[in-house]
C-alpha cells in the first residue's frame, strides 16, 4: 500500500516539476526559503543599530546601505531579510492552526449526521459569510498586538472554508457505495474515516494548505500594515506600517517601500504558482492537450 | 452523382503523446435517400470521420489529407463561416448522449427555433414555433411541451428532442451518432422504430454510427465496417451481415449471440486493437486475425471491390483466396 | 419545498445570522482585556464620582444581560452610541464617510466585472494561447499583491515622482469651485488612483473564477449541440456559454465583496481617503470602540446580505432547482 502511496507522490511531484508555472513556483519557495534561513545569519539586523544623524534618516541606497536606511537610519537590507523569517513563521503557524481546524470540522460535519455536525455546520456558514479584514481589525483591536494574538486570529478566520471544502469532499465519499459495504461489514467509523475516506481527501487538503498559507501571509502582511501586528516584531509588514506611518512614501523613499512588499508578492506568489498547479493537477479537465 | 463522397480521409489529433492516427485514408459514401449505418468498437474512428463532415472536430485534431465532397463541393476546403451556414441546413447531427446535449437553461422549444430563425431568417417566430411544434408530435411528444426545460423530460424523450431538433432546417443530411446507446433496450426499439419511420416520412438520407450491430440491422441500407481508423468492409446491409468477406466482420458477427439458437460459446476475439500513435506497417487486423497470411504484415489492403457493390480491405480477398 | 418556501427559509437564516452578529459583537467589545472605564476617561486616577458618572453615561452601571436588551433596541433603531474621539453619535460620522466609500466601490465593481470577466472569456475562448497563459501568470502576480502595497508603489510613482494624480484625500483642500462640473472632475481625479489599487486583486480573482468556469462550459455537449447548429462562436458563447457560467460566477459574489471591502478599507487607508475604510483604521488606531463596533457591524451586514443575495439568485434563474 505504502508502495502505491510513493509512486503516487512521485508521480504528483513529476506532474508539479513539468508545470512551468509549479516548477517557477517550487524554485521561487526553496530561494526564499533558503534566503530567510541563512540571509539573517550572514547579515544580522540589529533593531537597536540606529542611524547617529538626522541625514542618515531614510537615507537613498548606498554602498553602505544597499538598500537604504529605515526611519531610524537603520539598514533596510538586514531588516528585510528578519522579516522574512517572521512573515514565513506566522504564515504557517497560522495555517497549521487554520487547516487542522478546519480539516476537523470538515471530517466529522460531512461524515456524521447528527445533531453534532449540523451545529458545526451551521457554524462554518456563519464564520465564511463574514467579511475577513474587518473581523481581523476588530479580533486584534480587542485582543491586543503580539505575534501570538495575530497567529491565533489568522487561523481563526481562515479555517471555515477549508471545513466548507472538505465537507463537501467527505459527504460525496461517504455516499459512494463502497462505504455503505464497509459499513454493513461492520467497520468502526474511525477505521472508515482513517483508511478511506482521509487519503482520498488529503490531496484536496494539500492543495488548499498551499492557497491557505498564501492568504495567511497576506493577511499578517495587511494586519501588520494596518498597526495592529506586533510592534516589536520585524516583519515585511511591519516595515511598511513603519515607512507608511513616519511619511516614506511623500518622501519617495522607494528603497523601504519597495523590496518589503517585493518580498510579500514573491512568497504569495510561490505559494500560489504551487497551490493552483496542484488544484490543476488533481482536476485534469483544467489541463491543455 | 452521389450525394457524399469521402476521398481518401485521415485525421489525425495532437496530444501529449504524439499524434494520434485516429482515421486513416477512409473512403466512404453514400447515396441520396440512403441509410448507411457506420460500425466498429470504441475508439475505431467511426465518430471522428462522420463528425468531419459538418466539420465538429475538436480544437486538436486535423486534416493532413482528404476530400469530404458534399453534393460535389469538398467540405474539408470550407472556411469556417461558410460550414455554419451548411451546419443544421444542409448537414444536421442527433449527438450522443442527449443528457448533455441540451443547454439546460433554456426551454427546449427555444433551444428548438433556434437554428430556424438562424438559417431562415424570413420565418417569423411564430411559424417556426408551429414548425417545431409540428415535429414534436410526429416524435410522440405533446405540442405543449414546447415550453419545458430539458431536465423535465427523460432519456427517452430527451432523444426523441433530439431526433426532432435535428430535422427542423429540413436538412438533407442527417448524421446519428449512437443514437439508442445510452438507453435501455425497451426505449431502444421505440426510438429506432420511431427513426424508421421518420427517415421514411422525410425521405432521409441518414449516416447511423453505432458499435452495436444488431442496431444497424433494423435500418440501414448499407453498412461499413471501421477499424483501427480504416474501413475494413463496405456493402448492402444485408449482403454483409450474411456474407461477411473481412476476418474482422466475421469475428464480430459470430460474437452476437442468436437468441434463438442453441447456447454456444460466445467468441471474442483475442487482443487489443493496435496502438493509434505508431500505427502498424501492414494490415490493422493482422495481429488479432486467424486468416493471416505472411503479406498481411507487410502491406495495408486498399478497399477493393469484390463485386455487387461489397467491398472489402483484406489481403486474402483481393489475392483472389476468400476466407468465406 | 417550493422556491419561494427556499427562499423565505434563506431570509429568516439571513436575520438569525444578523442577530448572532450584533451578539457577537455585544460579546466581544465587552470582553477586551482592560478596565472600560479607564479607557473611556483615558486617564488612570480618577475620582468615584466620575467613575460612576461615566458607567451612567454609557449604561455601564446596569446589569449585564439589561445591557444587552439596551444594545439591540438601540442597533434596531440606529443608534450606534457616541464615539470617543469624535464626541459625536456614531451614525452621523458614519453616514458623513458613507457616501465616499459607497462611490468607490461602485466605480470599482463595475470596471471589475467588466475587465476581469471580459479577460477572462477572451483567455478561455483561447485557452492554452500564449495570450492565455500570459493572462493567467499576470493574474496570479495580481492576485499576489498586497492592496495597500499597491497603493503605496502608486503614491510614490503617480504622486511623487511623475505628479499626475492627487495622492490623498477627496478634493483638493483650498480649492475654490465655479460650478459643480468643476466639484465632479475634481471628486474624479482623486478617485483615480485609490480606485486602481482597489481592483487588481479582485480583478484578477474574477478573470480566474471566470476563466475556469467558463472553460467547464465549453466543454459540455451542448456547446457542441450549439456549434453543430451552425452558431459562429461569439453567439454560442453569448447564448449558450455564458448564462451556464454566470451561475457558477455569482455564487463567489460574497466572497467578492468581503475582499472589496477588506481592499477598500487598505486603499482608504493608504489614500487618506475619508471612507468607511480609513474611519476604521482611524478607530483602531485611538482605540474608538464605538466606531469599530459599528464600521463592523455594517461591513459583516453587507457582506453578509451578499452571501444572501447569490444564494437566492440560484435557486431564481436556475430551472433545474425546483425542490432543496
Amino acid at each position: 500500500m505504502s508502495k502505491m502511496k510513493e509512486k503516487k507522490r512521485n508521480e504528483v511531484w513529476e506532474q508539479m516539476w513539468g508545470d512551468g508555472l509549479g516548477r517557477a513556483g517550487i524554485i521561487l519557495l526553496a530561494l526564499i526559503l533558503v534566503i530567510s534561513i541563512i540571509g539573517p545569519i550572514l547579515f544580522p539586523f540589529d533593531a537597536k543599530d540606529v542611524g547617529t544623524s538626522a541625514a542618515q534618516i531614510m537615507e537613498a541606497p548606498s554602498a553602505e546601505h544597499i538598500l537604504g536606511t529605515d526611519e531610524m537610519g537603520r539598514d533596510v537590507f538586514r531588516e528585510l531579510l528578519l522579516g522574512a523569517r517572521v512573515s514565513l513563521f506566522v504564515g504557517l503557524t497560522a495555517t497549521a492552526i487554520s487547516i487542522l481546524v478546519g480539516a476537523l470540522v470538515g471530517l466529522i460535519s460531512g461524515f456524521y449526521s447528527g445533531f453534532m455536525s449540523n451545529m458545526l455546520m451551521r457554524i462554518t456558514d456563519f464564520f465564511i459569510a463574514l467579511p475577513v479584514l474587518p473581523m481581523i481589525i476588530v479580533l486584534a483591536a480587542v485582543f491586543g498586538q503580539s505575534i501570538t494574538i495575530t497567529i491565533a486570529v489568522i487561523g481563526l478566520t481562515s479555517w471555515p472554508s477549508t471545513a466548507r471544502i472538505i465537507r463537501s469532499q467527505v459527504v460525496s465519499i461517504r455516499e459512494r457505495q463502497y462505504i455503505e459495504r464497509i459499513r454493513a461489514l461492520g467497520a468502526k467509523d474511525s477505521r472508515i474515516i482513517m483508511i478511506h475516506i482521509l487519503p482520498n481527501v488529503l490531496p484536496l487538503i494539500y492543495a488548499n494548505t498551499v492557497l491557505v498559507i498564501a492568504g495567511s501571509i497576506l493577511s499578517e502582511a495587511t494586519l501588520a500594515f494596518l498597526g495592529l501586528g506586533d510592534p516589536v516584531s520585524v516583519s515585511w509588514g511591519t516595515m511598511l506600517h513603519y515607512a507608511f506611518v513616519t511619511g516614506a512614501a511623500g518622501r519617495g523613499a522607494w528603497w523601504y517601500l519597495v523590496p518589503p512588499g517585493i518580498g510579500i508578492v514573491l512568497v504569495v506568489l510561490a505559494f500560489t504558482l504551487i497551490g493552483h498547479t496542484l488544484d490543476k493537477i488533481m482536476n485534469p479537465r483544467l489541463r491543455e492537450y | 452523382m452521389n450525394m457524399l463522397e469521402i476521398k481518401d480521409l485521415s485525421v489525425h489529433f495532437k496530444s501529449r503523446a504524439g499524434t494520434v492516427h485516429a482515421v486513416e485514408g477512409v473512403n466512404l459514401w453514400l447515396e441520396k435517400g440512403e441509410l448507411l449505418g457506420v460500425a466498429g468498437e470504441s475508439g475505431c474512428g467511426k465518430t471522428t470521420t462522420t463528425l468531419a463532415i459538418p466539420g465538429l472536430l475538436p480544437q486538436n485534431a486535423f486534416i493532413p489529407r482528404g476530400q469530404i465532397l458534399f453534393n460535389g463541393e469538398d467540405l474539408v476546403k470550407k472556411t469556417e463561416k461558410e460550414m455554419e451556414k451548411v451546419r443544421w441546413k444542409q448537414i444536421s447531427v442527433i449527438f450522443q448522449g442527449a443528457m448533455n446535449a441540451l443547454n439546460p437553461l433554456q426551454t427546449v422549444g427555444k433551444q428548438m427555433i433556434e437554428p430556424i430563425l438562424l438559417h431562415e431568417p424570413h420565418v417569423s417566430k411564430k411559424e417556426a414555433e408551429e414548425r417545431v411544434k409540428e415535429l414534436l408530435e410526429q416524435v410522440g411528444i405533446e405540442k405543449n411541451r414546447f415550453t419545458n426545460y430539458p431536465h423535465e423530460f427523460s432519456g427517452g424523450m430527451r432523444q426523441r428532442v433530439m431526433i426532432a431538433m435535428s430535422l427542423v432546417c429540413d436538412p438533407e443530411l442527417v448524421i446519428a451518432d449512437e443514437p439508442v446507446t445510452a438507453l435501455d433496450v425497451m426505449i431502444q426499439a421505440q426510438i429506432l422504430e420511431l427513426l424508421k419511420k421518420l427517415v421514411k416520412k422525410y425521405s432521409l438520407s441518414m449516416i447511423m454510427i453505432s458499435h452495436d450491430l444488431s442496431v444497424l440491422c433494423e435500418l440501414c441500407d448499407k453498412i461499413a465496417i471501421m477499424y483501427a481508423g480504416r474501413v475494413v468492409e463496405y456493402g448492402y446491409a444485408r449482403e454483409v451481415f450474411t456474407h461477411p468477406k473481412h476476418p474482422y466482420t466475421v469475428k464480430l458477427l459470430h460474437s452476437l449471440p442468436d437468441i434463438y439458437g442453441e447456447k454456444v460459446f460466445i467468441n471474442g476475439i483475442p487482443g487489443y486493437p493496435p496502438s493509434l500513435i505508431t500505427p502498424p506497417a501492414g494490415c490493422p487486423f493482422c495481429e488479432r486475425c486467424t486468416e493471416r497470411i505472411p503479406e498481411c504484415g507487410s502491406r495495408v489492403p486498399e478497399l477493393v471491390d469484390l463485386g455487387g457493390g461489397h467491398y472489402a480491405a483484406c489481403c486474402r480477398q483481393t489475392e483472389g483466396r476468400a476466407v468465406v | 419545498m417550493s422556491k419561494l418556501k427556499y427562499i423565505g427559509k434563506k431570509l429568516m437564516q439571513l436575520i438569525l445570522t444578523l442577530y448572532a452578529i450584533i451578539t457577537f459583537n455585544f460579546i466581544l467589545f465587552r470582553i477586551m482585556p482592560g478596565d472600560p472605564i479607564r479607557l473611556l476617561a483615558r486617564s488612570g486616577a480618577i475620582s468615584a464620582e466620575s467613575i460612576a458618572r461615566i458607567k451612567e453615561l454609557f449604561g455601564l452601571d446596569q446589569p449585564m444581560w439589561m445591557q444587552y436588551f439596551i444594545y439591540l433596541k438601540n442597533i434596531v433603531t440606529g443608534q450606534f452610541g457616541i464615539s470617543m474621539t469624535y464626541r459625536q453619535p456614531v451614525s452621523s460620522i458614519i453616514a458623513e464617510r458613507m457616501a465616499n466609500t459607497v462611490t468607490l466601490l461602485a466605480v470599482a465593481t463595475v470596471l471589475i466585472i467588466i475587465i476581469g470577466i471580459g479577460t477572462g472569456i477572451v483567455a478561455a475562448m483561447r485557452r492554452g494561447s500564449r495570450l492565455d497563459k500570459t493572462f493567467v501568470v499576470a493574474s496570479m502576480v495580481g492576485w499576489s499583491l498586497p492592496t495597500f502595497w499597491t497603493g503605496l508603489l502608486m503614491i510614490v510613482v503617480f504622486g511623487v515622482f511623475l505628479k499626475i494624480f492627487p495622492i490623498s484625500g477627496i478634493l483638493t483642500p483650498g480649492m475654490q469651485y465655479a460650478t459643480y462640473s468643476q466639484v465632479i472632475m475634481d471628486y474624479a481625479k482623486h478617485l483615480v488612483m485609490p480606485t486602481i489599487a482597489l481592483i487588481i486583486v479582485d480583478m484578477a480573482q474574477f478573470f480566474l473564477i471566470t476563466r475556469s468556469t467558463l472553460v467547464d462550459v465549453l466543454t459540455e455537449d451542448y456547446m457542441l449541440t450549439a456549434k453543430g447548429k451552425g452558431l459562429s462562436p461569439r453567439k454560442a458563447l453569448w447564448r449558450h456559454a455564458m448564462p451556464n457560467a454566470m451561475l457558477p460566477i455569482i455564487t463567489t459574489l460574497a466572497l467578492y465583496v468581503s475582499l472589496v471591502i477588506g481592499g477598500a478599507i487598505q486603499v482608504e487607508t493608504v489614500f487618506s481617503f475619508p471612507g468607511m475604510g480609513k474611519l476604521m483604521y482611524d478607530a483602531v488606531l485611538k482605540r474608538d470602540y464605538p466606531i469599530l463596533e459599528a464600521s463592523f457591524f455594517l461591513m459583516a451586514a453587507v457582506t453578509v446580505t451578499a452571501n444572501f443575495i447569490s444564494d437566492i439568485f440560484y435557486t431564481i434563474i436556475d430551472p433545474r432547482v425546483k425542490d432543496i
